[in-house]
């Protein structure tokens, strides 16, 4: 168990530094120019010049990224161009509010998706059934900035019943994490399903039914609980999606996570924050993945003899 | 014909098929069927007070804030996202059936090689790759296309290398072999036409996802380019003018939501069509 820790932890490290040096290359290759952006358009090419020295730019792209990865594997991430701050600093300021959709999102989710996907495979192959794989097609299908903008002008809007945008109290938190919830319960819907129509073919489910247990008791403690594997495996692959992919949703709602220090770093061309942000996101996927692995045979006990 | 008869069998296949085969007559006959020019901003377009017009009888669907026809330009936003979606997901599934072949078939450090970049190309955050490479270049159709289908691959590649490895192990590739055929006699004759219903699926698919994916970034400002329009740039014209306005947000939004899903269900009937394993599960 500890060695396979072990291989997993240094394969995770390389990934990471694999992510590193991919993103490295491809915004030095970028035609985006930061010591430019940075400079203002009135600048004279001498002051260009300048900015791009002191930010190290003009070193050769092999320095750079020795560089860069000196500071990584010490935890420092580097400067921000723009703010001039520690970029951990900032990501660190940003994390609270992006964890905070997250979990809130996974929530929604994983309540939705479970009920409904349950209530599919107990109806299999009847209308409630097709109803529910219908809708949570649709929730796959639904573009995020649509059902975003779409709950802004139902719920914001035009009933007032929540704030436009902003951040700090629960009220502000529900869009966002419904808008994100909404669309990814699709995905557990339709896997909670297959999952729950697995365990219900299995003997000892015939057998619960034999002895004369409750539909209520076999689904709680027989069936349910054999199917939250998948449920666990899909929330670690969640975890990672949503730090790359709550760009969109905090844009909209104006959500002060790190999905928008992203935005306004691409808009500035500020490449520490840029990279910083992959780098985080990267790091949310591989940890998602890790968790969902060695969770498995914590709740599994089959998982572990073998 | 036997693919065709099973899709009308599915009631939600068959509504998947229909939007399907509109969506792509809108987009071909778009010239045909707009009843104004999708970049004429015309007089009678705003309201006095210079607001857009709501949807009526002269313009269906209403115009946009330059009192543009929004129909109109839906039409031809149709042809934008047809065209990235097969262009993008085309190249997507290029790619991804290359890799995984390649390195489905090939052991050794070349193939192994290939998997490991698969995998670390799993761990990146596929949107914000997107997006960054999307706002970094300069946008036009093309790029975003190209963006899309960098991105899109990673996925075709497992899949169709987790396929080749089992395609590799059977006995009539070892047979085939052993009669003395060539690598690529094996691989265009005997591996390629076994992976043609993958291919079918996750062209279908993955379309879905790339109409998406081309209605973010152009939702962004960072993906098609106005005046040419396209379903999510529409959007991001009009969204501060959205609760004024809402049918500029709504109808575009719809569009793609129908889009989208109709792509999925006609890619989920065929998976289940086309894959005998898969058959009379679920």
């Amino acid at each position: 168990m500890l060695s396979v820790l072990a291989k997993r932890l240094v394969q995770s490290a390389l990934i990471l530094f694999g992510v590193a040096a991919i993103t490295f290359v491809l915004l030095y290759a970028l035609p985006a120019d930061p010591a430019r952006m940075l400079a203002g358009r009135s600048a004279t090419a001498q002051t260009v010049a300048n900015i791009r020295h002191e930010l190290g730019l003009d070193q050769p792209l092999l320095v750079q990224f020795m560089h860069y990865i000196g500071g990584l594997v010490q935890g420092d991430l580097g400067r921000s161009y723009a703010q001039k701050t520690e970029v951990i600093t900032l990501i660190f300021a940003r994390l609270p509010a992006t964890l905070t959709l997250m979990a809130a999102g996974i929530l929604i989710e994983v309540i939705i998706g479970v009920t409904l996907g349950t209530l599919a495979a107990l109806n299999r192959g009847r209308f409630i059934d097709r109803a529910v794989m219908t809708t949570a097609f649709v929730g796959v299908s639904a573009p995020q900035f649509v059902v975003a903008l779409l709950l802004l002008y139902v719920f914001a809007a035009t009933l007032g019943w929540f704030p436009m945008s902003g951040y700090g109290t629960l009220s502000h938190v529900v869009l966002p994490a419904a808008t994100l919830g909404i669309l990814g319960a699709g995905w557990y819907a339709r896997m909670v399903r297959s999952a729950v129509v697995d365990v219900l073919n299995q003997d000892y489910v015939r057998t619960a039914r034999a002895k004369g247990l409750s539909q209520r008791r076999i689904i709680l403690r027989h069936v349910l609980p054999n199917a939250v594997l998948p449920i666990i495996a899909m929330i670690g692959i969640d975890i990672g999606q949503f730090m790359g992919g709550v760009v969109v949703v905090e844009a909209v709602y104006g959500w002060p996570g790190i999905g928008q220090l992203a935005w306004q770093a691409i808009q500035q061309v500020d490449i520490p924050i840029i990279m910083g942000v992959t780098l985080t996101s990267a790091l949310a996927i591989i940890i998602g993945n890790l968790i969902a692995d060695f969770l498995a045979p914590v709740i599994d006990p089959r998982i572990r003899s073998n | 014909m036997r693919v065709l008869k099973e899709i009308c069998r599915q009631p939600t296949a068959l509504f998947g098929l229909a939007v399907v085969l509109i969506v792509i007559l809108m987009a071909i006959a778009a010239p045909l069927i707009a009843p104004f020019n999708p970049d004429e901003q015309m007089f009678d377009g705003l309201t006095l007070e210079g607001a857009p017009m709501p949807p009526g009888s002269q313009f269906l669907l209403g115009t946009d804030t330059l009192g543009r026809d929004l129909f109109s330009r839906m039409l031809f936003g149709a042809r934008t996202s047809l065209i990235i979606g097969l262009v993008a997901n085309g190249i997507a599934v290029a790619i991804g059936l290359f890799v995984g072949i390649t390195a489905g078939y090939m052991r050794g450090w070349a193939g192994n090689l290939l998997m490991r970049f698969t995998d670390l190309m799993m761990a990146f955050p596929a949107l914000l790759l997107a997006i960054v490479l999307a706002a970094l270049l300069k946008p036009s159709l093309w790029i975003v296309a190209m963006v899309i289908a960098l991105v899109n691959w990673v996925q075709v590649a497992r899949i169709v290398y987790t396929e080749t490895r089992g395609l590799v192990e059977r006995d009539f590739i070892l047979a085939e072999r052993s009669l003395g055929a060539g690598h690529g006699r094996i691989l265009l004759l005997h591996i390629l036409p076994h992976l043609v219903p993958t291919a079918i699926v996750w062209g279908t698919l993955g379309i879905a996802t790339t109409v998406l994916l081309e209605a973010t970034l152009s939702f962004l400002g960072i993906g098609v380019q106005p005046p040419n329009p396209s379903w999510g740039n529409i959007i991001f014209e009009s969204q501060s003018y959205f609760q004024a306005a809402p049918w500029l947000v709504f109808f575009p939004g719809a569009v793609i939501l129908l889009t989208a899903l109709a792509f999925n269900l006609v890619g989920d009937a065929l998976r289940d069509i086309l894959d005998p394993t898969q058959r009379g599960r679920g």
